[in-house]
């Protein structure tokens, strides 16, 4: 199938080629038509909207993959009022999906928002964009402005965290919240819901609330009708990297690597895919059929995380680009923790050492152990997701890291970087 | 049948607390290793009645108070 | 009514005094040293961490011990005037206000970090840790105090006890700030992460949610010296060779 024969579904994402909307209200409202919320806490509204949403199979959109309806059992059990969270800060740099739809839909996530708020009781709204992210922070704003003023409805603001790849933890922004420190808090018991300070605090990434406002119109049924059994619906998905027009699409859930990426128009012959962003994984070009959904992409190593794919162009060098991304998630640690802040860096010491083709015979060993033992030993999962990609590019570059070690590095490690790294950030030599 | 609750007891450390001083390490080997930096590797299995007292003496020892035992219920 | 009390009585406690005060001087510096090598991570497989910080606390217990001895024989002495009260207020003694008070403001200050010590589980980790900073003022202050008041000091023996408690303290000392700059080095090289992360991680309470911000502890983290690529002179300088 080409671009253009691939069935497109369009639920979130309606703009496109030559299809401008509004993002104004009234445009919002002429596409997906009113919802209906209550002014107050009804209770039997509120059971009818989490009935459909656990209904509907929605996971959470962040990367984090739990059941959408399940932090509100937790809260509803806890009884607390909480403040609910919008999490725009999107730290993924391979991601642009929030941004897009808060640009271009804001009122499909602000719905979402105010359905979670009366369904929780919760009277503020809290959008949290990055502080550097400013053309995103103002359309939230003007979105904002356009829904205010009606009774019973929650406030609602526009907050900007700093902008570091950690924020976007859901602890670090409830710490962040509370005290101004936005670096993320151990939690022993997930399952409790998260505190800032002494108030109770909703956290949902933009994508899910979208998706909660569209389930609210429309019901669990015609949330599964697209998408698998086990993962319904649809996903955005950041593609980047050896394409020729990089953007974010909308797919179904259960679609191929492979025919997400051609939405977007490879522009050659692929040496890997980077799923789940740099907190994710690997990919081997033979695993393109790949369904694009938690079970498959877990079964194939890699993650299902944000919604992202960066094709890797054979050109390329995929221990070059996993050395580049280990140094920045390296630089990214919020320095808590005695094995992330010191097993990160010689992580990243020792692939662009092998990048470089100047490593020692036990390289690959010791990356594989280091990897492993950082694994679970911080207060948040970012040295996890480091792990897990070092050790997933160890596995698809496997013949290429062997030539590395060896001294024998190839040509693709000259390349320009395919990955897109913030431009504030400290990359070391490798910066693209 | 009503099911038993045996609660068993563990270790874990709070990683931002700790400041790998290794105290744990020295008074807790069977559950306690340090890695390449100094920081504690645990080992979270139920602890053997034996090991309860030097656990909570590597607990109250830790000038991080970064070394914790927890009760942990479980039903058998 | 003052009882008469004979001279070898009087000249007892005198003795009791100087010699109570002399022993626990040593156990002072015996903790200070134990301390000091605790916080400056000294430790082998015959004299582990744990040990150490074991007979650092029944050193001072010990101290403790010897120093109320000194104390109470100094009060009920009627030679010198030293009341109670003197003895933790500083510089109230009718007798040598000055040294006696430096021994004042030595006890007090040992007092508060044995007493923080005693209650360490039920307050606040970092309470605890800036009360025992208190400690580094014990020694000198100790030492001090014995050298303006006692009646020994000028004798050779007394001075070659105040040296060697010097000289002791002083090793312990060096050692210790030797090894904060290791640590603090070691966080530099992993690419000044902990330094630079507190502030970037910082932009003050959003308004409408404003609280007084916490202090971070922010503190190093300590390292053993790490293996492996950390020591070779390869890492990101390599590949920037490589690009040309």
């Amino acid at each position: 199938m080409t671009a253009a024969t691939l069935p497109r579904v369009q639920r979130l994402l309606h703009a496109g080629p030559g299809v401008a909307t509004d993002p104004g209200l009234a445009g919002h409202l002429a596409l997906h038509g009113p919802v209906a919320v209550p002014g107050r806490r009804d209770a039997a509204w509120a059971g009818a909207l989490l009935a459909e949403v656990s209904a509907s199979g929605l996971t959470g959109r962040g990367g984090g993959g739990f059941p959408a309806a399940a932090k509100w059992e937790a809260l509803r059990r806890s009884g607390r009022r909480p403040v609910v969270v919008v999490n725009a800060m999107e730290g993924e740099p391979a991601s642009a999906k929030d941004r897009t739809l808060l640009t271009w839909t804001p009122h499909l996530v602000l719905d979402g928002a105010e359905l979670v708020a009366v369904l929780a009781g919760a009277r503020s709204v809290a959008v949290c964009v990055a502080d550097d992210r400013d053309g995103t922070a103002r359309a939230v704003e003007a979105a904002i402005a356009e829904r205010a003023g009606r009774p019973g409805a929650p406030a609602m603001s526009v907050l900007r965290p700093p902008a570091r790849y950690v924020t976007g933890e859901e602890s670090a922004l409830a710490h962040w919240i509370a005290d101004g420190d936005a670096r993320p808090v151990l939690r022993v018991d997930k399952s409790l819901p998260l505190r800032a300070g002494r108030r109770t605090v909703l956290v949902h990434n933009a994508e899910t609330l979208a998706q909660v406002a569209l389930i609210a119109r429309h019901g669990a049924g015609w949330f599964r009708s697209v998408g698998t059994d086990e993962a319904p619906g649809t996903t955005l998905v950041t593609v980047t990297g050896g394409v020729q027009a990089p953007g974010v699409v909308e797919v179904e859930l259960g679609t191929p690597v492979a025919d997400v990426v051609q939405r977007c128009g490879p522009s050659g012959p692929i040496a890997g895919f980077l799923v789940g962003g740099y907190g994710g994984a690997w990919l081997a070009p033979e695993l393109a059929s790949t369904p694009y959904a938690p079970t498959p992409l877990a079964r194939a190593g890699a993650t299902h995380g944000v919604g992202i794919v960066v094709a890797l162009p054979t050109t390329s060098c995929g221990i070059a680009e996993t050395a580049r991304i280990a140094r920045w998630m390296a630089g990214q640690s919020a320095g808590q923790c005695g094995p992330c802040v010191y097993g990160l860096p010689a992580l990243a010491d020792d692939l662009e050492l092998l990048a470089a083709g100047r490593a020692d015979g036990s390289v690959v060993g010791r990356l594989d152990q280091r990897a492993r033992s950082v694994v679970g030993r911080g207060a948040c999962r970012h040295p996890d997701g480091v792990a897990r990609l070092v050790r997933s590019a160890l596995s698809v570059f496997a013949a290429d890291a062997g030539a590395h070690a060896a001294g024998r590095p190839c040509d693709g490690r000259h390349a320009a970087s395919v990955l897109p790294f913030p431009r504030t950030a400290a990359l070391g030599s490798v910066a693209s | 049948m009503s099911a038993r609750v045996a609660v068993a007891l563990r270790v874990r450390v709070d990683p931002v607390a700790c400041d790998a001083y290794g105290y744990c390490a020295e008074l807790l080997p069977e559950r306690v290793s340090l890695d390449e930096w100094g920081y504690p590797v645990v080992d979270g299995r139920p602890l053997e009645a034996g090991l309860v007292e030097m656990a909570r003496r590597a607990a109250a020892e830790c000038p991080r108070r970064a070394f914790i035992v927890d009760r942990d219920a479980r039903a058998t | 009514m003052i009882a008469a009390t004979s001279t070898t009585t009087s000249e007892a406690i005198w003795y009791v005094i100087r010699s109570t005060g002399v022993v626990a001087l040593v156990l002072l510096t015996v903790t200070t040293v134990l301390g000091l090598a605790a916080a400056a991570r000294v430790r082998t497989r015959r004299w582990p961490a744990f040990a150490q910080v074991e007979l650092h606390k029944r050193a001072t217990m010990l101290a403790l011990v010897f120093l109320g001895l000194h104390v109470l024989s100094a009060v009920v002495d009627s030679y010198v005037h030293v009341g109670l009260v003197a003895v933790v207020v500083p510089f109230t003694s009718s007798y040598r206000p000055l040294w006696t008070g430096l021994g004042a403001v030595a006890v007090d200050l040992l007092i508060a970090v044995a007493v923080s010590s005693a209650l360490r589980q039920r307050i606040a980790p970092d309470l605890w840790r800036r009360l025992h900073w208190l400690a580094y003022g014990c020694w000198p202050f100790a030492m001090a105090h014995a050298l303006g008041t006692g009646t020994d000091a000028g004798q050779l023996w007394m001075d070659a006890i105040a040296a060697v408690c010097t000289l002791a303290v002083a090793v312990a000392l060096a050692w210790r700030i030797l090894e904060h700059r290791t640590a603090l080095d070691a966080a530099a090289r992993v690419g000044a992460t902990t330094r630079a992360v507190p502030a970037r991680h910082r932009s003050g309470p959003p308004s409408g949610l404003r609280r007084s911000p916490r202090s971070s502890t922010g503190a190093a983290p300590r390292s053993y010296p790490p293996t492996g690529t950390d020591r070779t002179p390869t890492t990101t300088q390599l590949l920037e060779r490589d690009h040309r």
